[in-house]
């Protein structure tokens, strides 16, 4: 089996995993990591007014992709050398993207993958889309469709970091989230 | 681009010991390539944009003295320097001095050869500019034999002051032709691509580094520049749209258009030989795979390999009938070749992990590449037939290889203190030359073909 199959089934079968866990799990989660929680878009009840917070599950809007405190405003997924697996920290990061686009069908975005600028430029160009395509994938499983995610490359042309050393590698070796309009 | 020079016309010299007469023989008709007088696009038009240095020379070095042409001395453009520093910087000759003589010798009759067998010279390169009634110039010039006192190559030019330059290429490429046997290619162009902070400038230069000009330029990545073969248009990749996009843009008008612009990344333009189709690298269906394109972008693509690896990096044969590839189908980045009719592609470089970046020789019977080994990144070549690699240089990260149409020199990127320069390195490994833009980095280097 080649690298790529066997990545797109580990990722695959993380997501099957992840699915696997309770909604109060992930939910439980996701408010220690952001004191939001993340749910289905749902009517909000008319409560007495006492003053305390609305106990049911809010839709995220637009302002929470540029809240420092919100996971959605964390863009950048970061590989390991000659890698495009996206590695089990990365996960929840790209659970509450792929939720947003789920939720929020007319949003679009695009996936910019980097490579370290080791080697060829368009090898590399090839290496950075490969980053891109392992996250597009990894959303599609957990629910936007695939025309509302372009995967492109960026290969070694657009480093974050200059140095030329394993620092600055890995730096570069990642894939970017922009939102359409961004 | 500014117009380049209209090619000037040649005509063979008859050696003047012969007795009959003196015929001029219309021997090429060189075709005028109009187009290159419609005032054009961009941008400025520089001096010695690229520095040439010589950093290694030829087994062997013709010792050749370039006399100063009779009333070459007013001219804004002198013609022999040109010369001289043209065969110099092949790397196959040495210049002998050609002063201190009064008077000059500009006709065969003219020489003194023992004075030229004393200083060390086997050639001497005599000649003449005379003004002609309309504004332009008649150039003509001798090689002459210095053991045989004969005549080994005559012609004559005329050309505008504008082509002043173009002619002493010209001349300088019958010289090195009659003594190695070989095209010159110093009438030939070189695009490649400068880095200043944050823009990015396609630039086409002559082959000596000499009144390069920006063709394109823009504040996000340009990249994969590539010479259609006939060389009036190149191709290339441009990031300006936040993804890559490959454009083709004509050298004549300057316009340009965008002919692989599909879902995903659209990469690693490459001709075929007729001009007609582009082999790019598209993702428009997942990962990265070889496709035929229209080169005008019209039509829908054709798709060539059909792996979930990654194909990229294609390159025709001259003869068109095969493309050499890089692919990863086998765990680590090599090169196949697959035929262009489509089929089974098969693997052609089998030392270490990592061989990339293949280029075909203009003969078809070599192609050169990147090889990966102890942690460098070199340029190499390998023999279709015997399979035998040679690798050429000895730098930490070259790329970017490209021959020169007479297959005689590799240019490619590298890097030196930290700085993109250009290198290039003859195919025996002997010849290096280092050519450094003083304003940026560059790389991406592409070497243009024969001018028409």
């Amino acid at each position: 089996m080649n690298r790529l199959l066997t990545a797109t089934v580990i990722v695959f079968l993380l997501a099957l995993a992840g699915c696997a866990a309770t909604p109060s799990e992930q939910a439980g989660a996701a408010v220690e990591d952001r004191g939001k929680p993340v749910g289905p878009p749902g009517p909000v009840p008319a409560k007495p007014d006492t003053g305390a917070k609305p106990l049911v599950d809010k839709p995220i809007g637009a302002a929470a992709l540029k809240d420092p405190s919100n996971i959605l405003s964390r863009r950048s997924v970061y590989f390991d050398f000659d890698s495009n697996l996206v590695k089990d920290e990365f996960r929840p990061l790209v659970t509450a993207h792929a939720r947003y686009l789920q939720q929020n069908p007319g949003t679009k975005m695009r996936i910019e993958g980097n490579a370290d600028e080791r080697g060829s430029r368009e090898y590399n160009i090839a290496l950075g889309q490969r980053r891109s395509e392992a996250v597009k994938q990894m959303m599609q499983l957990l629910g936007a469709r695939p025309d509302q995610i372009e995967s492109v490359s960026f290969g070694e042309e657009k480093p974050r970091a200059m140095g030329h050393d394993e620092a600055a590698w890995a730096e570069n070796r990642r894939a970017d989230i922009v939102y359409q309009g961004e | 681009m500014s117009p380049r020079s209209d090619t000037p016309k040649g005509r063979r010299l008859m050696p003047t010991a012969i007795i009959r007469p003196m015929k001029m023989i219309r021997l090429q008709r060189l075709v005028c390539a109009v187009a290159f007088l419609l005032p054009l696009a961009p941008l400025s038009s520089a001096r010695a944009a690229l520095t040439i240095e010589i950093i290694g020379s030829g087994a062997t070095q013709f010792p050749v003295a370039v006399v100063p042409f009779r009333a070459e001395g007013g001219l804004a453009q002198p013609v022999t320097p040109v010369i001289a520093s043209d065969l110099a910087r092949s790397g196959l000759f040495r210049t002998v001095d050609s002063g201190g003589l009064n008077p000059l010798p500009h006709e065969p009759q003219d020489l003194n050869y023992p004075v030229w067998r004393a200083r060390g010279a086997d050639a001497v390169v005599i000649g003449t500019i005379s003004p002609l009634s309309d504004g332009r110039y008649d150039v003509r010039f001798r090689l002459m034999d210095v053991s045989k006192q004969t005549q080994l190559a005559g012609f004559a030019y005329t050309a505008s002051a504008a082509q002043l330059r173009l002619t002493a290429h010209r001349i300088a490429d019958v010289i090195y032709e009659t003594l190695t046997g070989a095209k010159g290619v110093f009438s030939t162009r070189v695009a490649y691509i400068v880095k200043k902070g944050k823009r990015y400038e396609l630039q086409v230069a002559d082959a000596d580094g000499y009144g390069a000009q920006t063709v394109r330029w823009s504040d996000e990545p340009i990249l994969s520049p590539t010479w259609s073969p006939d060389g009036s248009r190149l191709a290339y990749v441009s990031l300006e749209r936040k993804k890559p996009v490959v454009y083709v843009q004509s050298l004549t008008t300057g316009k340009y258009q965008a002919v692989a612009n599909y879902w995903g990344s659209n990469s690693a333009p490459a001709w075929s030989p007729d001009g007609k189709i582009l082999a790019v690298v598209l993702s428009k269906e997942g990962g990265s795979q070889i496709y035929f394109i229209n080169s005008e972008g019209k039509g829908e693509p054709r798709r060539m390999t059909f792996t979930s690896a990654i194909d990229t990096e294609p390159n025709f044969s001259p003869d068109g009938s095969l493309m050499l590839f890089t692919s990863d189908r086998g765990g680590s980045p090599q090169i196949y070749g697959m035929p262009v009719t489509g089929g089974e592609a098969r693997r052609v470089t089998f030392e270490g992990s990592y061989n990339v970046s293949p280029r075909f020789s203009p003969d078809g019977k070599s192609f050169t590449f990147i090889q990966r080994s102890g942690g460098r990144f070199n340029v190499a070549v390998q023999d279709l037939t015997t399979r035998q690699v040679q690798v050429l240089t000895d730098g930490v990260i070259d790329e970017s290889p490209s021959f020169a149409p007479n297959g005689r020199m590799i240019l490619y990127a590298t890097e030196v203190r930290g700085r993109g320069v250009l290198s290039a390195v003859s195919s025996d490994g002997r010849v290096k030359q280092r050519l450094t833009e003083e304003a940026g980095d560059v790389r991406e280097p592409a070497w243009g073909p024969y001018p028409k």
